[in-house]
């Protein structure tokens, strides 16, 4: 089925880049989203199929291609309001789908991937179409934000590059199927541990690009701050999903060679530091947007959190990384609605939205208590589970300190939020206020719904996918 | 004779570090390429014939003709001073260089693997870490690309390590080569140059908290 999807979204993609009639961009966006989903369906029922040698659907691709799919239609919903609210020209909103399209299908096929060269190939390719989606305003700043991401990126790239060819060195047969993860799995025992060393060094270092983490978070800031809030929205979640697929599928092979709590370490100081980093930024950010990305950092690190821990964590993991996604998604969503109300997305000069927005207003409220894991959301369960990782694993050290760095976060959070929700704009002129319509809204609702569904009450089948994806670390 | 070319490569690292002007630069990369296409047709023999090719004509018509003749074309276009513009004096530079290559050399030792070549290890990690010097101490947003490609002709070296084995891998390496330095400077001569008129790194502080 890759093999039909894959040609198939990339001629969508660039019928969508020439083609300059609005009525059938939209009818191709719309072909595409079902191709998107005919795929996901017809994936989910072959499950653990080898394809083309390359591509392997487990539990983990489906959980996140689900997400993806999932994400993707209110995606091109608001991208759609957004490219007619702003009177975009044809040529700039073409570019924008094809990009959107490009980026949905390399980010599936990244998932797929079981060929560690075959993930390196896609994730470079999701660099070149979010540059795209980064550059759409035209102007000075967002072009320094596309230089800064595709530097940054290009150098992540290579970095994992590096490591690919260190974890090559640290084969013993170097055949050519040697560097499928399947196989690295069945020799982990056997890998040369001087290079692999290196290789997982590198990797993860490569990899923080699009995992936001601590050393290379900063392009990322950029680009979710700088593209149209539809767009971040991705960035702020399929996009982050993909690098770590990347890092927990190398990481599994690595849990099972005896470098495993040496791992373990190198990911718990990247994951402290991003925590930190998080919170130092949150508390100073004057923009929403740049604050939410680094709401992003923070979720990420706690998630890296779960994985270092071990045990319960890896569950609390994987389910934190898939409620992110909606959380995150929904506010960047949210968040296009505030800019269209008060043109700017500077902590001064908004405020009062009850007022002009009543329902975009409750979505905001609401995605600040699911934002910061408090109950009923879902992320308050899987924190939980983290921080109960961290107790059982003995990092109490570490577990104070996140905790007093999450107070911390979520006091700058409400402070930001309650100033835009409450306190009187300065200087805002509300006489020709643009009426959101409330419908905009409703599929924020719907993510809202779906993770407390998923973190109170989650399905048998999303259980057992979970529990499928850690099967092969040790316990 | 592979390692005769390897030590001419990373001296050709240390003149990288106290070249003044751009163009010198340049003339290094087109230089660097040149030494590759040796490496690389001496270490690859064996390897299939087409990809050979493919292999040597990359190195030789990319990283050796097309990349530097871009790169002059990109800096006339955009009337770039000739000048690199250093935050450090050169002497400094030479002497951090000197310092990377010893401790890569040092770290070297501690590797037990007979079957990988130490050389190589050294001349990458070297040519990597220079570039990634390069582009943290100069002011120009075009010797960031410099360093960049530096970067890439380390990661060449290493591909070729495990090259006759894996030859998948050295194509990767070219794909990012070509992916990498054809869309950075692409994005350079369409928009940098024209947006902002004077290219520098001072540019780039508008994003910020």
């Amino acid at each position: 089925m890759i093999g039909i999807y894959l040609p198939g979204a990339f001629i969508i993609g660039g019928l969508l880049l020439v083609n300059r009639n609005k009525m059938l961009s939209n009818l191709l966006v719309l072909a595409f989203l079902v191709l998107q989903w005919i795929f996901t369906v017809y994936e989910y029922r072959h499950i653990n199929i080898t394809e083309f040698n390359y591509f392997k659907l487990d539990a983990l691709a489906l959980l996140l291609l689900i997400t993806l799919s999932i994400i993707a239609i209110p995606a091109m919903y608001h991208s759609h309001i957004y490219l007619t609210t702003k009177k975009d020209t044809p040529r700039n909103s073409a570019i924008y789908y094809a990009a959107t399209v490009i980026l949905l299908t390399t980010l599936s096929a990244a998932y797929l991937s079981n060929h560690i060269a075959v993930t390196w190939i896609f994730i470079e390719m999701t660099t070149l179409s979010a540059s795209a989606l980064i550059y759409h305003r035209r102007n000075n700043r967002s072009l320094e934000g596309t230089w800064k991401y595709v530097f940054v990126c290009a150098i992540s790239i290579t970095f994992v590059f590096i490591g690919i060819l260190f974890l090559s060195f640290s084969l013993q047969h170097r055949g050519g199927g040697g560097l499928t993860f399947d196989a690295l799995l069945t020799n982990a025992a056997t890998i040369n541990i001087f290079w692999s060393r290196l290789a997982f060094i590198f990797i993860f270092t490569g990899l923080t690009a699009k995992l936001s983490l601590v050393p290379m978070y900063t392009a990322g800031i950029d680009a979710k701050d700088k593209a149209p809030s539809p767009a971040g929205a991705l960035f702020a979640s399929v996009l982050m999903n993909v690098g770590f697929v990347g890092f927990f599928r190398i990481y599994i092979v690595f849990a099972n060679t005896s470098l495993h709590s040496w791992t373990n370490h190198v990911i718990l100081i990247a994951a402290l530091l991003s925590i930190f980093v998080a919170t130092v930024y949150m508390v100073k950010v004057k923009n929403i947007k740049r604050m939410l990305a680094y709401s992003s950092i923070e979720h990420m690190g706690l998630i890296m959190l779960g994985i270092a821990a071990g045990g319960i964590g890896y569950y609390a993991a994987i389910l934190h990384l898939i409620l992110h996604s909606f959380i995150k998604s929904s506010i960047f969503f949210q968040v296009g609605q505030v800019y269209r109300v008060y043109k700017s997305k500077s902590i001064y000069d908004v405020g009062n939205y009850f007022k002009y927005n009543l329902t975009g207003a409750i979505v905001m409220l609401l995605c600040f208590i699911w934002v910061t894991a408090m109950p009923p959301s879902g992320l308050f369960i899987s924190e939980l589970m983290i921080f109960r990782a961290l107790f059982q694993s003995h990092y109490i050290i570490v577990m104070v300190l996140v905790m007093f760095f999450l107070t911390m976060i979520i006091w700058a959070f409400g402070k930001n939020i309650f100033k835009l929700l409450f306190a009187p704009p300065v200087g805002f002129d509300d006489s020709n206020v643009v009426k959101i319509n409330p419908v905009e809204s409703i599929s924020q609702f719907i993510f809202l719904g779906l993770i407390v569904y998923l973190g109170i009450n989650p399905p048998v089948e999303f259980v057992t996918l979970i529990q499928e994806t850690i099967k092969n670390l040790p316990k | 004779m592979i390692n005769v070319l390897l030590i001419i490569f990373t001296i050709s690292l240390l003149y990288l570090s106290i070249a003044d002007r751009l163009l010198t630069y340049i003339k290094i990369l087109a230089f660097q390429g040149i030494i590759l296409f040796g490496v690389a047709f001496i270490e690859l023999i064996q390897i299939n014939p087409v990809n050979l090719a493919l292999v040597l004509l990359e190195t030789i018509v990319f990283k050796t003709i097309f990349v530097p003749l871009f790169l002059n074309y990109i800096i006339k276009r955009n009337k770039i001073t000739r000048d690199s513009e250093p935050f450090l004096p050169n002497f400094i530079s030479l002497i951090v260089i000197t310092l990377i290559i010893i401790i890569t050399f040092l770290l070297s030792n501690s590797i037990v693997d007979s079957s990988i070549s130490k050389i190589y290890f050294i001349v990458s990690l070297s040519a990597i870490f220079s570039g990634l010097y390069i582009i943290a101490t100069r002011k120009k947003i075009i010797t960031h690309v410099l360093g960049y490609l530096v970067i890439e002709n380390g990661v060449f070296i290493l591909s070729l390590a495990v090259g006759t084995e894996m030859p998948l891998l050295v194509d990767l390496g070219i794909l990012l080569d070509i992916f990498a330095s054809v869309f950075l400077l692409g994005i350079f001569v369409n928009k940098i140059g024209d947006v902002l008129k004077d290219v520098d790194v001072d540019q780039l502080k508008k994003l910020k908290d």
